[in-house]
């Protein structure tokens, strides 16, 4: 029961908002904005015909190619600057800089670089998610304490050991919140870099649907489809927070 | 009684060290030595900020001092072995292994099978029979301590440092633990160095209590402590042992 009431206010919340949109749609006799209705009849026949499929599995897998390459890069790199000071202070300047541009402002460069296929989404995503992962994941090694650290010096344990046992499962909270921003920037990008080159995917279902004949049913049923696997992928994210490995993280 | 012949496992000689402070620089411990033999138990008394911890980092190698020397059989402490453990107040057991692994962590170069046996004779030593699965999070700070204690006995070192192992823990547990550290060096050899500012765990655990003094440290008296186990804390002599340690720590106690 108590897991019902944890979601009922969340339901009432958008059925509200859901209500509201009918009821100013009505009131306005728009032509052009659909009501959730035609939302929905818009979305069965995107099922129907099939292209939903096709738009979302392109979507995510650009998704997981370009954040999978993010994640290996991302996470020796982040280990290697946290625990090497020199390769901190030479690398953490440039990766400071370089993250506050928004992905959306690498898409000429990533057009002129890879043209318009698949490679120019994957590098925008890869770009996007790989710098948070590297900064999670050199605050995780800077911040393990010093107390686990010595006590690994004083059982005089191999560079393996104090890496396997100490140093990775220590960083590994902060590597997985990390992967939960980078998953959620890359969702955010891949949809940006869609509506701007492709022939699929859930940006260029958007984008396209506004060009061939202002079908914004179409849009705002792409909208919806984003939210609902941003929060599927979010979601996904959290599963690897309660790993029997990250859980002392979480406890007390 | 640590008899001449009784070779020195720690011989700490005219060690000092300062620490530069926005103020200026300050002066934590100025020339202590003492030695302590090998199989003895010695406690460290002293006020509270007069350096007891800079003087174990240093004895157990973490740390550097600035003039004198800290040998250990002989030999010049320059790093942290795992033939001296330290047992902090804090503690250091891993939350991300259980407590087999964690007791495990020391056993380099050794097969599988052999830790596991090890680990859990130690375990069993220590009473954290049929928690060998658990992680840290799992068990309450009394226990947190048998790991702690377990995973530097499993190593076999030659020297326990001590610092403040069981403050951390309420009255009762604290006394406990005692008892069990008393009971295990019973049966395992160690020496065993004790920084405390509890003088009644110094007289309970020790052969000999040093008093040092406030800052700049050095010692400012030392005490045998005569009495055979299991002593009775209650009795005429040892809280006569207590006063005079507390009138050294410019305390004075009216119990006795």
């Amino acid at each position: 029961m108590s897991g019902l009431n944890r979601v009922l206010p969340a339901i009432a919340v958008i059925a509200v908002i859901i209500g509201v949109w009918w009821l100013v749609v009505i009131a306005t006799h728009s032509v052009v904005f659909p009501t959730p209705l035609q939302v929905v009849t818009g979305t069965l026949e995107l099922i129907r015909d099939g292209t939903l499929w096709q738009h979302i599995g392109a979507s995510l897998f650009r998704v997981g190619t370009g954040f999978g390459l993010a994640v290996l890069v991302a996470v020796p790199l982040g280990l290697w600057m946290g625990w090497v000071n020199g390769a901190y202070v030479t690398l953490n300047p440039l990766f400071q800089m370089l993250r506050p541009i928004s992905p959306i402002a690498w898409i000429p460069i990533a057009i002129l670089w890879f043209g318009v296929g698949d490679v120019s989404p994957i590098f925008l995503i890869f770009i996007s998610s790989v710098f948070p992962m590297v900064v999670q994941t050199v605050t995780g090694v800077h911040t393990i304490e010093k107390r686990y650290l010595r006590a690994a010096a004083n059982f005089g344990v191999s560079r393996a050991t104090l890496f396997r046992q100490v140093v990775i499962p220590a960083v590994l909270p902060q590597i997985i919140i990390g992967m939960r921003i980078g998953l959620g920037v890359a969702w955010l990008v891949v949809v940006a870099a869609e509506m701007i080159a492709l022939r699929s995917g859930l940006g260029y279902l958007i984008i396209d649907s506004r060009n061939a004949g202002n079908r914004y049913d179409l849009v705002v049923a792409g909208m919806i489809i984003i939210g609902l696997i941003g929060l599927l992928l979010d979601g996904l994210m959290r599963l690897l927070e309660g790993l029997k490995v990250v859980r002392w993280r979480y406890a007390r | 009684m640590p008899a001449r012949d009784v070779p020195i496992r720690i011989g700490v000689d005219n060690v000092g060290k300062s620490f530069a402070t926005g103020q200026g620089t300050l002066h934590v411990l100025d020339r202590i030595s003492f030695e302590v033999a090998d199989g003895d138990i010695v406690a460290i008394v002293g006020p509270s900020g007069c350096g007891k911890s800079t003087l174990m980092n240093i004895v157990a190698g973490f740390d550097r001092p600035d003039q004198g020397t800290v040998r250990i059989d002989g030999v010049v402490q320059t790093a942290p072995s795992s033939r001296g453990i330290l047992i902090s107040q804090a503690g250091s057991v891993f939350p991300w292994l259980t407590v087999q692994q964690n007791l495990m962590f020391g056993l380099n170069g050794r097969a599988l099978d052999d830790k596991k046996q090890l680990a859990d004779h130690y375990a069993e030593m220590v009473g954290l029979k049929g928690f060998e699965a658990r992680y840290p999070h799992e068990l309450s700070g009394g226990m947190l301590k048998r790991v702690e204690l377990a995973r530097a006995l499993v190593v076999k070192p030659e020297i326990l440092y001590m610092d403040e192992p069981f403050s951390a823990l309420d009255a009762l547990l604290h006394l406990r633990m005692r008892n069990e550290l008393l009971r295990i060096l019973a049966q395992e050899r160690h020496t065993v160095l004790l920084i405390t500012h509890d003088v009644e765990e110094a007289i309970h655990v020790a052969n000999r209590v040093l008093v040092l003094s406030a800052r700049p440290t050095t010692i400012q008296a030392s005490f045998d402590v005569p009495f055979a186990h299991p002593r009775k804390l209650s009795s005429a002599p040892v809280q006569e042992l207590r006063s005079a340690i507390l009138r050294e720590l410019g305390v004075e106690s009216y119990s006795a």
